[in-house]
């Protein structure tokens, strides 16, 4: 139930992270959700996508380093402690939380949230039995 | 079996190479005394004749050349023959400065020619070879040199000089070369070049290279060795005394022959000028006692390594010399440390880094400050920012214990330090002394 996410090398300098997003904007590519991670001297954009084959694709051929690894898209419902009843779920089940990031769901509404663990199956399952619902990538893209 | 280009000159006697350097010598400073007026002062001014300089061993007593007299006596002052007689120059790339312009009699461009023909068949090459020649044509001795080192071999040679590294490719493959000729950071960018386009090491016809004209180290041997499939020699030169040749690498790889019939070589402490025993790093300086157009007598070369007359099992009886540690030229001197970029190289590659890298040197508070930039790989990334600064500051720890001091690693883009087609520019400094 994860879904894939594509995590890109940028250098920390002005201009870096536009570089990226005019190459994804001008090959039309719609991003879900975004985030930014740094260091001094390096940033990895970490995005979320409809389409990854064919965005990996245009990263690698305008250059940039990129790998893609699974995280955990989980709807939220959108009023207080719904992100507190998620994470107690993890807790409960001993999953640690790397980071996580939330965006909103386009036209349809609601709230998101991408959630990197150490072990996204047992987290899947513990999420599942916990009514908590999981996007898959099909979901995603219908956003 | 070994092979030489010239096995009565390459495996002499020592004491035939003694005899031959001692009657050399003599000739050489009467000529120098007769015709180069600047040095003939220099003699002059510590009271020596001609009559000091009965054999190699007085060679001690003679004044020092550097690259300052060259500059200063520019561009005739070191001539040692009428220019009617000289047929070519050829200049230095100024990478370190002015540049330094020598000349040529016929002669002389034969005995260069031999010193790189010999290089070739030490490594390997014969009149069945394709020798593909990838050092810059023309005022740079890396082209013409070996472009006649081939030929005096016999192989097919093919001038591509340096740059369009495409259409290098297509030769090599095309045509199958099978002898590189070229920097080594350059031979570094051919290989990574036919790794992007899927040629693995066994499609690449190249068996061995030729890399010189800038220091590099065993572990990007080791990786262009790996890269492209081949075995790769060291061949060292300089314009001030020929070009490429004066010494080379044999089958052993262990250090580089210098051509001892053309050329003498010394050890000496770069402080006080005085002469050091084999097998002490210092300075080498060269006299070269053949060769009449540019005739240059303890030639101080500024690269610091070591010599070796231990029997080589080549079966080469001249003496051998070290890797250059870099040449004081390329030495930094970062807050009172002395660092040569051939140190940080093997660090780097040492720890999986590709040799593509760039050193920032810049005085912030007047205090030195060192920053590497490497390029990031596809191998390297991950998406985790912990791993990665756990590279990068294990990166740091190495080049610390390696320099004694502290340097600042920024990881950067892949190709945004610029590929180099001849010597690589590896060193920026920003420093305003």
């Amino acid at each position: 139930m994860s879904v894939k996410q594509i995590s890109v090398f940028l250098e920390n300098r002005p201009g870096a992270l536009r570089n990226m997003t005019g190459v994804l904007a001008q090959r039309g590519i719609d991003m879900r959700a975004f985030s930014l991670a740094e260091t001094s001297d390096f940033g990895i954009a970490r995005v979320i996508v409809d389409d990854v084959f064919t965005t990996t694709t245009i990263l690698r051929d305008a250059g940039f380093i990129h790998s893609v690894s699974p995280v955990l898209a989980v709807a939220l419902s959108d009023t207080p402690g719904g992100l507190d009843t998620v994470l107690g779920i993890l807790e409960e089940a001993g999953v640690n939380v790397e980071y996580m990031y939330a965006f909103l769901g386009g036209q349809r509404g609601g709230a998101y949230m991408i959630f990197k663990v150490a072990d996204e199956k047992a987290a899947a399952a513990a999420l599942t039995a916990g009514k908590i619902r999981l996007v898959d990538q099909e979901e995603l893209s219908q956003l | 079996m070994e092979r030489y280009y010239q096995p009565e000159i390459e495996t002499a006697s020592r004491e035939q190479i003694k005899a031959w350097q001692d009657e050399r010598l003599v000739q050489q400073v009467r000529h120098v005394w007769d015709h180069v007026p600047y040095y003939r002062k220099k003699m002059e001014d510590q009271g020596l004749t001609l009559d000091d300089i009965r054999s190699s061993d007085d060679l001690y007593k003679l004044p020092f050349l550097s690259k300052a007299d060259l500059r200063e006596a520019y561009p005739y002052g070191l001539v040692g023959v009428p220019l009617k007689e000289c047929v070519r120059i050829q200049s230095t790339s100024g990478t370190t400065g002015k540049r330094v312009v020598a000349f040529y009699t016929q002669a002389d461009i034969d005995l260069w020619e031999d010193c790189c023909a010999r290089a070739i068949v030490a490594a390997g090459g014969t009149d069945e070879d394709v020798c593909q020649v990838s050092y810059g044509y023309g005022l740079f001795t890396g082209g013409p040199g070996l472009n006649g080192g081939s030929h005096k071999v016999g192989c097919l040679t093919i001038p591509t000089s340096s740059g369009n590294t495409e259409r290098q490719i297509m030769f090599i493959r095309d045509l199958s070369a099978t002898i590189l000729c070229c920097t080594p950071s350059y031979a570094a960018y051919i290989g990574e070049t036919m790794k992007e386009m899927g040629l693995t090491p066994e499609e690449i016809p190249l068996k061995a290279g030729i890399f010189g004209a800038e220091a590099w180290s065993e572990e990007m041997r080791r990786d262009i060795e790996k890269t492209l499939g081949i075995k790769a020699y060291d061949i060292y030169g300089l314009t001030e005394l020929s070009g490429p040749g004066v010494s080379f690498e044999c089958s052993a790889q262990t250090g580089m022959h210098i051509n001892e019939d053309h050329f003498i070589a010394e050890i000496i402490d770069p402080d006080t000028g005085e002469t050091l025993p084999d097998g002490t790093e210092g300075e080498l300086v060269f006299t070269s006692i053949t060769k009449r157009a540019f005739p240059l007598l303890r030639y101080r070369t500024r690269d610091i390594c070591v010599l070796s007359r231990e029997k080589c099992p080549c079966g080469r009886t001249h003496v051998k010399m070290s890797k250059p540690r870099g040449r004081s030229d390329d030495m930094l001197i970062i807050r009172g440390v002395n660092v040569f970029p051939s140190q940080i190289e093997t660090v780097l590659l040492n720890q999986g880094y590709p040799a593509n890298y760039q050193i920032i040197v810049d005085r912030v508070n007047h205090s030195d400050t060192l920053d590497v930039q490497v390029e990031m790989t596809p191998e390297m990334f991950t998406d985790n920012l912990g791993e990665i600064s756990r590279r990068q500051k294990e990166l740091t720890d190495g080049l610390r214990s390696m320099l004694g001091i502290g340097a600042k690693v920024t990881l950067v883009a892949p190709k945004s330090i610029v590929r180099s087609e001849g010597k690589a520019v590896r060193v920026i400094d920003k420093r305003k002394i």
